[in-house]
């Protein structure tokens, strides 16, 4: 299940949209998906799923990849859309006993998936083509207006990208200290919630010690390398928008430019 | 002065109660003086919890002085107070590689320093660039950490710190979680910067053979400096030594052994050919005739070692069926996929009753997933396991008791440690198993002792003590539900020599005592040539070599290619018998080896019986 999500995973190629500065993903992305709730007729889906395909396609990940993500959401998805049918009163299509299916709520099923899937798609196309640290870094530099205010943004995103370095060593520890227990006789999939609950703990505590150990371990190589915060650090990859950034950026106001239109005009 | 210099150094730890007001302190270092000289390589050696960590902290002002001065490239530390400009000067290198890279990917983890500096964007680039060339490592700049190996995330690590430009490098024990293949990598890399950046290195180990390369050896001992030197100097000093729970490299000891028993040969031998020469020049002057064969394990480093090892057929309690049997056994991971590994392959095995077998195999050789799949964690991809004459895989097999039948420690186990006392913590494999509290009390208790585990210390939090103290708690939690297979996967990793025969004595006493079979995995031959009846040795997912220890030695160069080695007195008796002498080349271990040297020189047991003398101790 968990290997089924791939939003937040990156896939390697050489494609226009890998290239594309961080900062504009993120705003891409902000815009594409504002724009799935604006639209609600037809045509104006034609006109998302024309854009999405378009990335996708200038995106050079294989479509397959991309479905993969969704399964993810496939339980999600056919709750909402089922609640949806069955409770939007309005003309009646078909019923039985006491589930009584509409044509509003057909439709509006229908929207819902439609901007969830967009939604999920949007979103993954951005991490998929963005390798974790860039995001971060994109983050944290269109966050830096907040600086003003006293929020710690570059503290912040020195945390998620650290967070992001030890998810891997973490899961691979969980595994190890699994099979440690259950090698020592411990039991973690049968008994109820809470015999469960308890039987996490030879597998918790060792995980927690595990990770403060090495917080521990990590805050003084960040320190013996120099590190004392945000201040007068330079970036060995600084961000920069390139011609192809402001490119990106006409495409992505038009095209948000339509989808205003089309809300304003009820097309 | 020199780059490094400290005077009257002394820090203590400072307990704290809960209002943050001292209670105790501890004097991790105490009263020592430095001066090292830019360009040098220095050692400082010393067992776990000598106080060498926390003097090489203070060299990168990541500790202060509580008393004394230590100054960096001439500038007084406490009077420093921006203390990341010291940190550039002085670099540090930690032992954990997975807990000192902070980027995702390599190149961007090596410009870590440099942007934390404040240089210019080109310039990191350029030091960038510079720093992987230097440690090796450009091939690998745009691969995420997590897909190297540990000697190659200690050379980013060197890398990261390079990049920093520093005038010294400390290395706080940079190898102690490495195999021996990462080992080299990494001391290589350190010794060719020495050599061609003339960057001060100091390196804190407690591998003697690290040491060698080193211009100057400091001891530590209870946090003061005891023997200070040139690597010749202080290896001359054995027994001393052993008395700072350290060792010698081989060489070193066989050169001191034969000297004990008569031979002309000086203390403090670095290397096989030195040994060679005193050899050549001490049989030139001396008549061998009055030389004296002491007896077989006296005065070594272990002592006892070699009463504890059982030889095959002299445990009475051994029966002739096999306990546990591999049939064709495979495992794939991730079939199907694009990451598929065939991390075993055709795996036939039969594990008797009461045997002392040693596996051995580098990093990735699939001898952890074998020993997996020894108490059913992994389910083989093909073949059959049986264990009793059953397979262990039938539907109905109770997997829960097999597991407390062959018993499994894995690497490191004191970090499966999670009760609030050490007897609770080993209790739970026996409650586990459904015993009672009191039962497993018992059964906990015996197993504690047996690992040598003091009764004082039943009842402390187990995360209070010393990593070799861990170490045995762990084993014991696993020996508690009685296992007819003791298997334990390294179980002497990142402890210090003493600490190390400290534990191997036990198991094997623990062989003895129980007359369980023990597997052990470990990468060190020394250790295996030394316990071990029988030695499996296993490379890309087969076994290779299945037989005992002396005979698998024979095949030292194929052992070569697969990065593995003999044990160094396997190389030691080569040499000697390509310059002349007739020494059978099977021994193992070092009072063997000392032995058949002496036969060798007296000539007693000389042709036949030194060939079929090999296995005999």
């Amino acid at each position: 299940m968990i290997r089924d999500i791939t939003v937040g995973q990156y896939y390697p190629a050489d494609s226009v949209l890998h290239r594309l500065d961080p900062r504009t993903k993120l705003v891409g992305t902000l815009l594409f998906i504002i724009s799935v709730f604006l639209f609600r007729t037809i045509p104006g889906y034609a006109v998302a799923t024309l854009f999405l395909g378009a990335i996708i396609w200038l995106s050079k990940i294989p479509l397959k990849f991309i479905f993969k993500g969704l399964k993810a959401i496939f339980v999600i998805l056919i709750f909402t859309m089922f609640f949806n049918i069955i409770f939007t009163p309005g003309e009646v299509l078909w019923s039985w006993w006491v589930i009584r299916v509409t044509k509003e709520g057909l439709i509006l099923a229908g929207r819902m998936a439609i901007r969830l899937i967009y939604l999920v798609i949007g979103s993954s196309l951005m991490t998929l083509t963005t390798t974790p640290n860039q995001l971060t870094d994109g983050l944290e530099r269109l966050l830096r207006p907040l600086n003003k205010i006293h929020v710690p943004v570059h503290e912040i995103s020195m945390m998620m990208s650290i967070a992001l370095r030890f998810i891997p060593i973490l899961l691979e520890e969980t595994d190890k200290i699994m099979k440690a227990q259950i090698a020592r006789g411990a039991d973690f999939e049968t008994g109820n919630i809470i015999q469960k609950a308890k039987n996490m703990i030879p597998l918790l505590v060792p995980l927690f010690i595990s990770a403060f150990r090495r917080a521990n371990d990590l805050a003084l190589a960040m320190e013996a390398r120099c590190y004392h915060g945000g201040e007068h650090r330079t970036q060995m990859k600084p961000l920069r928008y390139q011609g192809i950034d402001r490119l990106a950026y006409i495409v992505l106001f038009i095209y948000f430019a339509v989808a205003i239109a089309f809300r304003v005009l009820g097309i | 002065m020199g780059i490094i210099k400290a005077l009257k150094l002394a820090f203590d730890y400072l307990k704290y109660d809960d209002d943050g007001n001292p209670t105790e302190s501890y004097r991790a270092v105490n009263d020592v003086d430095l001066d090292i000289e830019e360009g040098e390589f220095i050692a400082i050696l010393g067992h776990n919890g000598s106080g060498k960590s926390t003097l090489a902290k203070h060299i990168n002002a990541l500790l202060l002085p509580t008393e004394g001065t230590l100054w960096v490239d001439g500038t007084d530390t406490k009077q420093e107070p921006e203390l990341w400009k010291l940190r550039k000067k002085a670099g540090m290198v930690f032992q954990n590689p997975d807990n000192q890279i902070i980027a995702s990917v390599v190149e961007e983890d090596v410009g870590f320093g440099p942007e934390n500096m404040g240089v210019p964007t080109e310039k990191i680039w350029k030091r960038v660039d510079e720093s992987l060339k230097k440690t090796g490592m450009t091939a690998y700049r745009t691969h995420s950490p997590n897909r190297l190996s540990g000697g190659q995330k200690q050379r980013v690590a060197i890398a990261g710190v390079m990049a920093m430009r520093p005038k010294c490098i400390v290395l706080d024990e940079p190898t102690a979680m490495l195999d021996p293949v990462g080992r080299r990598e990494v001391l290589d890399a350190v010794t060719e910067l020495n050599r061609t950046e003339k960057v001060t290195v100091i390196l804190i180990t407690h591998y003697m053979e690290e040491v060698i390369r080193a211009n100057r050896v400091y001891v530590m001992e209870n946090g003061s400096i005891v023997l200070q030197g040139t690597p010749r100097e202080v290896f001359s000093q054995v027994e001393k030594l052993k008395e700072l729970r350290l060792d010698v490299p081989q060489v070193t000891l066989l050169g001191h052994e034969l000297r004990k028993a008569g031979l002309d040969i000086p203390e403090g031998i670095l290397t096989s050919d030195e040994l060679k020469a005193a050899l050549k020049s001490a049989m030139k002057d001396e008549k061998t005739g009055n030389l004296v064969l002491p007896d077989s394990g006296k005065g070594l480093a272990a002592p006892g070692a070699e009463d504890l090892s059982v030889q095959p057929g002299e445990n009475g309690g051994r029966d002739d069926k096999p306990a546990m049997t591999l049939e064709n056994v495979n495992y794939v991971y991730s079939e199907g996929t694009a990451f598929e590994v065939k991390a075993l392959n055709d795996i036939n095995l039969e594990i008797p009753n009461g045997q002392f077998i040693g596996i051995i195999g580098h990093t990735g050789s699939g001898k952890s997933t074998l020993i997996q799949h020894l108490n059913a964690l992994i389910k083989p991809t093909s073949g059959v396991i049986r264990y009793k004459g059953e397979d262990i895989w039938a539907e109905k097999y109770n997997r829960k008791a097999l597991r407390s039948e062959v018993g499994l420690a894995f690497q490191y186990p004191e970090y499966q440690l999670f009760e609030s006392d050490v007897l609770s913590d080993v209790c739970f494999g026996p409650m586990n198993q459904g015993l009672s509290r009191e039962e497993a009390e018992v059964e906990a208790k015996k197993a504690l002792l047996q690992v040598g585990f003091k009764e004082k210390r039943f009842l402390r939090s187990p995360f209070e003590l010393s990593g070799g103290q861990k170490k045995r708690a762990a084993i014991a939690g696993v020996l508690a539900m009685n296992p007819k297979i003791l298997i334990l996967d390294e179980p002497t990793a990142g402890l210090d020599p003493r600490g190390r025969d400290d534990i191997l004595d036990q198991i094997a006493l623990l062989h003895k005592e129980r007359g369980i079979t023990v597997i052990l995995v470990s990468h060190s031959m020394e250790d295996i040539a030394r316990y071990a009846e029988r030695l499996i040795v296993m490379n890309e997912g087969k076994v290779v070599y299945d037989d005992t220890p002396e005979k698998v030695f024979t095949h030292y160069s194929e052992l070569e290619s697969m990065g593995l080695s003999a044990p160094q007195v396997t190389y030691i008796l080569h040499d000697l018998k390509d310059s002349g002498l007739k020494v059978d080349t099977s021994a193992g271990t070092v009072e063997d080896a000392r032995d058949e040297i002496l036969r060798a020189l007296t000539g007693t047991g000389a042709g036949d019986a030194a060939l079929t003398g090999g296995g005999e101790k």
